[in-house]
């Protein structure tokens, strides 16, 4: 039986998240979840004796670059989006610790 | 009353030095103007991609042997998951688990003329955050400049090799000359390119269970960390004494007022939700790769200090001294090899130069006029007995102004030493006579006094007499015998 997540598990992945769900929203994020969960479950009955756990499925190591210094965006460039900017820094609410 | 026993860990945060970032090939550099060196990838803009920089994983390979550490062969990195204004991305990357660069190494730290082996957990590689300031009108304004510097993790073996505040800032500053040696940081603290974070536990003595721990943050000084570990040591005392219970938490250090205060963390902030990061292939090192950055490994600053005593008969204290930069010891064996003494090379430059160096905030030898062959003619002048101990010292300073000449500076002011009997003698005869009360006691046998005659003739001739030749002379014309 697929282990199930609750709704207590649920918003706390959406605190972390950042994520104000009401109540309605919440209980559709139990389905979806949980059915996905359930697609998991169904991955773990694969038998994968002898195959090494991996972190990434192709077989490709070491891709680099060369440290090598190329021009950056211009300033203003980078600032264009910001929704708030002074003296060439972003500006952003202070965070408030919880 | 028990006695307490403390249990130090570090972690030890230091910004390679790379030409350009972590991932992206904006330039790594500090300070100038606020997001200058920023594109798509280093501000986490949708659809950017991070492509490692061969260079900065070699420095932590080169660091981790330095460190006599295990090499994972297959190395791979993680997001580390928080929300910050700081970091752009929303996720650090970084390494976490079983497979950092380097595992499970070592570093001898010399601590009050014993050695203390200081275990190493992991060091991997990771990059650095944005800045955050915090303006007056209660907002905080974000500069990424430093977003996306890659930044080398080194962090202690549990449980802790370190009991002592100053074991722990002789840690750091063994780790930090280490690192500069290698070439990979260059751990300036003030700078924030070294950053440290001590946690520490006290327990009773001979007890095997550990205390509560806490964690020290903004330690900007290597002063700093020993004042800051101390206090915290005594803080965590007087709480067990009282019969309290340390609360486990993060602390920040106020240089200023000498004690810790409670940071507010995030309830949340520990759930990082790690995994591996799906843009970036594994690293796989290969015994070729180990082998040569090994063999390029330079001598390390132990190493260095043990050979000095050794091969040039130098006291710890000096040999400390000199190996305390790389640059400071090549310059001294370059001394040494064009022909001077090196217990008086190691004088010199401990003393007189290093006060001068000091005085005028040169930090680096080579940024100093006066070079390795000056430092050779000077001593040998010396030693020749061209010119007196006093009147070098007035030499060495005009070289290190001017940059000039050092046999030319005594030429061109005169500085040769006096050893003609005639001239001594006039110079003898004239401290004799304005100093009437002095000569009278040495007369009578008080032979310290002379030496403050020997002082009056050494002012007479512009510190140019030879200071033996007067002691001579002076007891001759007084009629008294010395040594
Ligand atoms: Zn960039």
């Amino acid at each position: 039986m697929a282990q199930r997540l609750t709704l207590e598990q649920i918003a706390h992945v959406a605190r972390l998240a950042r994520l104000a769900l009401s109540e309605q929203e919440m209980r559709q994020m139990e389905k979806h979840l949980n059915n996905l969960m359930a697609q998991f479950e169904r991955l773990q009955e694969l038998d994968t004796t002898g195959v090494e756990p991996t972190a990434h499925s192709f077989p490709v190591y070491n891709v680099f670059r060369e440290d090598v210094v190329q021009p950056s965006l211009p300033q203003e460039e980078i600032l264009a989006n910001a929704p708030d900017q002074r003296d060439g820094c972003f500006t952003v609410p202070i965070i408030v610790e919880e | 009353m028990a006695e307490w026993e403390a249990c130090i860990g570090m972690e030890v945060h230091a910004e390679l030095l790379t030409d350009s970032k972590m991932f992206c090939s904006c330039a790594n550099a500090f300070g100038g103007e606020p997001n200058t060196r920023c594109c798509p990838v280093c501000t986490g803009m949708p659809g950017s991609l991070p492509v490692m920089n061969r260079k900065a994983v070699e420095m932590v390979l080169r660091t981790a042997l330095a460190l006599n550490c295990e090499i994972s062969m297959t190395s791979i990195f993680h997001r580390k998951n928080y929300f910050y204004p700081d970091l752009p991305k929303n996720y650090q990357i970084s390494q976490y688990g079983d497979t950092p660069i380097g595992k499970r190494g070592w570093l001898d730290v010399p601590v009050d003329g014993r050695i203390v082996r200081v275990h190493i957990r992991r060091v991997h590689l990771e990059e650095d955050t944005g800045k955050l300031f915090h303006l007056p009108t209660g907002e905080s304004a974000v500069d990424y400049n430093r977003s996306g510097v890659p930044l080398m993790e080194i962090v202690t073996e549990f449980p802790p090799d370190m009991h002592t505040a100053e074991e722990a800032r002789a840690y750091l500053q063994t780790l930090r000359n280490v690192l500069v040696y290698l070439g990979v940081c260059d751990g300036r603290m003030e700078q924030g390119s070294l950053r440290c974070e001590p946690n520490l536990s006290v327990r009773p003595k001979g007890s095997d269970t550990f205390g509560v721990k806490t964690e020290l943050k903004n330690l900007n000084s290597f002063r700093a960390v020993q004042r800051g570990i101390e206090y915290e040591i005594q803080r965590h005392i007087a709480v067990l004494e009282a019969g309290g219970k340390v609360v486990q938490e993060t602390r920040g250090w106020n240089d200023e007022r000498g004690e810790s205060f409670p940071m507010r963390t995030k309830e949340y902030e520990q759930d990082y939700r790690y995994f591996p990061e799906p843009d970036l292939v594994p690293v796989q090192f290969s015994e070729e790769w180990i082998e040569q950055v090994r063999a390029s490994l330079p001598e390390l600053p132990l190493a260095k200090r043990q050979r000095f005593m050794e091969q040039y008969a130098l006291p710890e204290y000096d040999a400390t001294l000199l190996i305390e930069s790389r640059a400071t010891a090549d310059y001294f064996e370059e001394v040494v090899k064009l022909g001077a003494e090196p217990k008086a090379a190691a004088n010199w430059m401990n003393g007189d130069l290093a006060r001068l160096m000091n005085a005028a905030g040169i930090e680096d030898i080579r940024d100093c006029k006066v070079t390795p062959r000056h430092l050779r003619d000077l001593i040998g002048l010396v030693q020749k007995g061209t010119v007196t101990g006093s009147v070098a010292k007035q030499v060495l300073e005009e070289v290190f102004n001017t940059g000039a000449d050092p046999a030319q500076v005594v030429q061109a002011k005169g500085l040769t030493q006096v050893s003609d009997t005639d001239q001594l003698r006039a110079w003898v005869q004239q401290a004799i006579a304005e100093n009437p009360d002095a000569a009278e006691k040495v007369r009578n046998g008080k032979l310290q006094t002379l030496q403050f005659l020997v002082g009056q003739v050494m002012k007479l001739s512009r510190g140019r007499a030879n200071p033996n030749e007067v002691r001579r002379l002076i007891a001759e014309e007084l009629g008294v015998q010395v040594e």
